[in-house]
């Protein structure tokens, strides 16, 4: 029995250490100074709820919380609807599906940092180009103000996420029952109404772990904010993940940058659990 | 029938449209990667008036691009590595003790899932600044801590597919749980072990928020080298479009030979990261 728990120790060491010291001390550590007027390196004196207070009295903070919400709430909608549009369109057995699959899911081996500068080339010279080209008003000076930098960052995240939605809803697709398709077809149900009535409500949980994905992806994302308006004009682009970033590492704003954090955190795990939560009621079972 | 083939053929002819839409970015960074300044700005859409490799062979220094692809392996390589020994010794330790404990310990390491990074990042910078950990081996270190989570997760799944009685046969034959795992399991976990690779090793390839607070600038891996090339040509598109397709074309060349693994490494890891109902 002794022996036993030895071994156990022993396969459990090395990645509980790990955890501990990057992921548990750290948070800890961080929840406790989000209460003092830490510098970084030291704390002079407790400051009891003052930084929280502080946070939600600084509108900028404020905005990069509606903005990411914005964000998060547009990016659901249009990557769930590209990605299942995708994985449909790449399930019906076409020749040419795999190739389909393997271009549309390309842009997630690409880091999100990369695909931003891609992007901003796009959207302020090419759009620009071909505004010009066709007489379209609308693609001239994007990325250039808060509404096309919004809209921008959702164009980057969809054509980029769609495709991994995309693969989560294929591994459903594939498994929807065939005789179920052909029972329909033979009642006389219309391609619509068989999309609707079988297909949809089996694919349920995969909505579930893709809004998860999507959600949690769109309240963390740095990179492509980084990358494609680097929080730009005038901060007016800039998500909460950035605006830690920068209270912390240009304003050196420690203590206050690490109470955002904490709020953070709450923020992210109330919104997954809550989705999990309610999308698994609403699932049906096979 | 007819109608059958009709829309099959509609559905491809629309397959093709999007595929060129999804392709367009990489078309448009490629061929303006190959153009002067000039021809840039008067020609953005269509091909090069004159093809010139010039921009490759500047931003190919610039990037220091043999130094930072090697640091980029080095860093990935041995991350991913110590992400697979360890994890999947947790995963199987956790999978197989069925006491309290363990299933306190497998909670603390999924519930560490729901921490996002920026809630720890402060702190996890002054603490490894302090033991002057700030460096490529800190970097893994922590790559480690971040990623055991998701990848003892998968393993853990693994293992409720591997019979028992395999454990209690090899203990019988006089294995010890160290050999009993090495010789036994882990090669039975191959398929998981290559799910865990795939996924660790597109985030940890990819990076760039991690690296940029840790890493000094002889140690920059491919993202935070490009982020320091890109902001010393802002508006110098010829150039900033070759870097950046440098950079990817090793990716894109690994995708095609593997693709099949990496679609099903993503897709096996995204489906199990919350399990189905039952």
């Amino acid at each position: 029995m002794k022996n036993r728990s030895l071994s156990f120790w022993l396969f459990m060491t090395p990645t509980l250490v790990a955890l501990g010291l990057v992921v548990f001390v750290p948070f800890i550590y961080g929840f406790v100074y989000s209460f003092t007027d830490w510098n970084g390196l030291q704390a002079n004196s407790f400051l009891g709820f003052e930084n929280y207070i502080r946070l939600f009295q600084e509108e900028h903070f404020l905005n990069a919380i509606w903005f990411t919400i914005k964000f998060a709430v547009v990016s659901i909608v249009l990557v769930n609807v590209i990605g299942l549009g995708l994985a449909l369109l790449v399930t019906q057995k076409l020749k040419t599906s795999n190739l389909f699959r393997t271009v549309f899911f390309m842009p997630n081996l690409i880091g999100g940092l990369i695909l931003g500068f891609i992007w901003q080339f796009i959207f302020v010279s090419a759009f620009n180009s071909a505004g010009q080209l066709l007489g379209l008003e609308f693609l001239q000076g994007w990325l250039s103000d808060a509404t096309t930098g919004f809209w921008g960052l959702v164009i980057l995240n969809a054509w980029q996420y769609g495709g991994y939605i995309m693969i989560i809803y294929i591994a459903y697709l594939e498994a929807v029952p065939q005789e179920l398709m052909e029972a329909s077809e033979i009642d006389g149900a219309n391609p619509f109404q068989r999309f609707w009535k079988v297909t949809f409500p089996l694919v349920a949980p995969a909505f579930t772990i893709s809004m998860f994905l999507t959600l949690s992806n769109a309240f963390k994302m740095y990179d492509q904010n980084l990358a494609l308006t680097g929080g730009g004009p005038f901060k007016s682009t800039e998500m909460i993940a950035m605006d830690i970033y920068n209270t912390a590492f240009s304003d050196y704003d420690m203590a206050f940058a690490q109470a955002k954090a904490v709020i953070f955190f709450i923020l992210v795990a109330a919104v997954a659990l809550t989705q999990v939560y309610y999308n698994k009621k609403r699932e049906v079972d096979l | 029938m007819k109608a059958k083939k009709r829309n099959r053929i509609l559905l491809l002819i629309l397959g093709l449209i999007l595929m060129l839409l999804w392709l367009s970015p990489f078309y448009l960074m490629f061929v303006n990667a190959f153009k002067t300044k000039n021809d840039i700005f008067t020609n953005i859409l269509g091909f090069p008036t004159e093809w010139t490799f010039d921009n490759f062979i500047q931003a190919f220094i610039d990037l220091d691009f043999a130094n930072s692809l090697f640091n980029s392996i080095l860093i990935s390589l041995l991350s991913v590595g110590i992400i697979i020994i360890f994890s999947s010794m947790a995963g199987y330790a956790l999978a197989r003790n069925t006491s309290k404990l363990s299933a306190f310990l497998f909670m603390i390491f999924v519930a560490a899932m729901l921490i996002p990074f920026q809630s720890v990042m402060i702190p996890l910078v002054s603490i490894f600044g302090q033991v002057e950990m700030l460096n490529r081996w800190g970097l893994i270190f922590m790559y480690l801590g971040f990623g055991s989570s998701l990848s003892i997760f998968l393993y853990h799944g693994a293992m409720t597919g591997i019979s028992k009685s395999l454990d209690e046969a090899a203990t019988i034959d006089g294995a010890n749980k160290w050999q009993l795992f090495w010789k036994i399991i882990f090669p039975m976990l191959k398929p998981i072990s290559v799910t865990v690779m795939i996924l660790n090793l597109i985030w940890i390839w990819n990076d760039y928020l991690l690296p940029s607070l840790v890493l000094s600038a002889n140690e920059a891996t491919i993202p935070l080298k490009m982020f320091f090339f890109f902001g010393q040509y802002t508006k110098q598109w010829h150039l900033a479009l070759a870097g950046l397709t440098i950079a990817i074309i090793p990716v894109i060349i690994i995708y095609f030979i593997a693709q099949k693994h990496i679609i099903k490494g993503v897709s096996d890891g995204a489906v199990k990261v919350i399990p189905r109902n039952k």
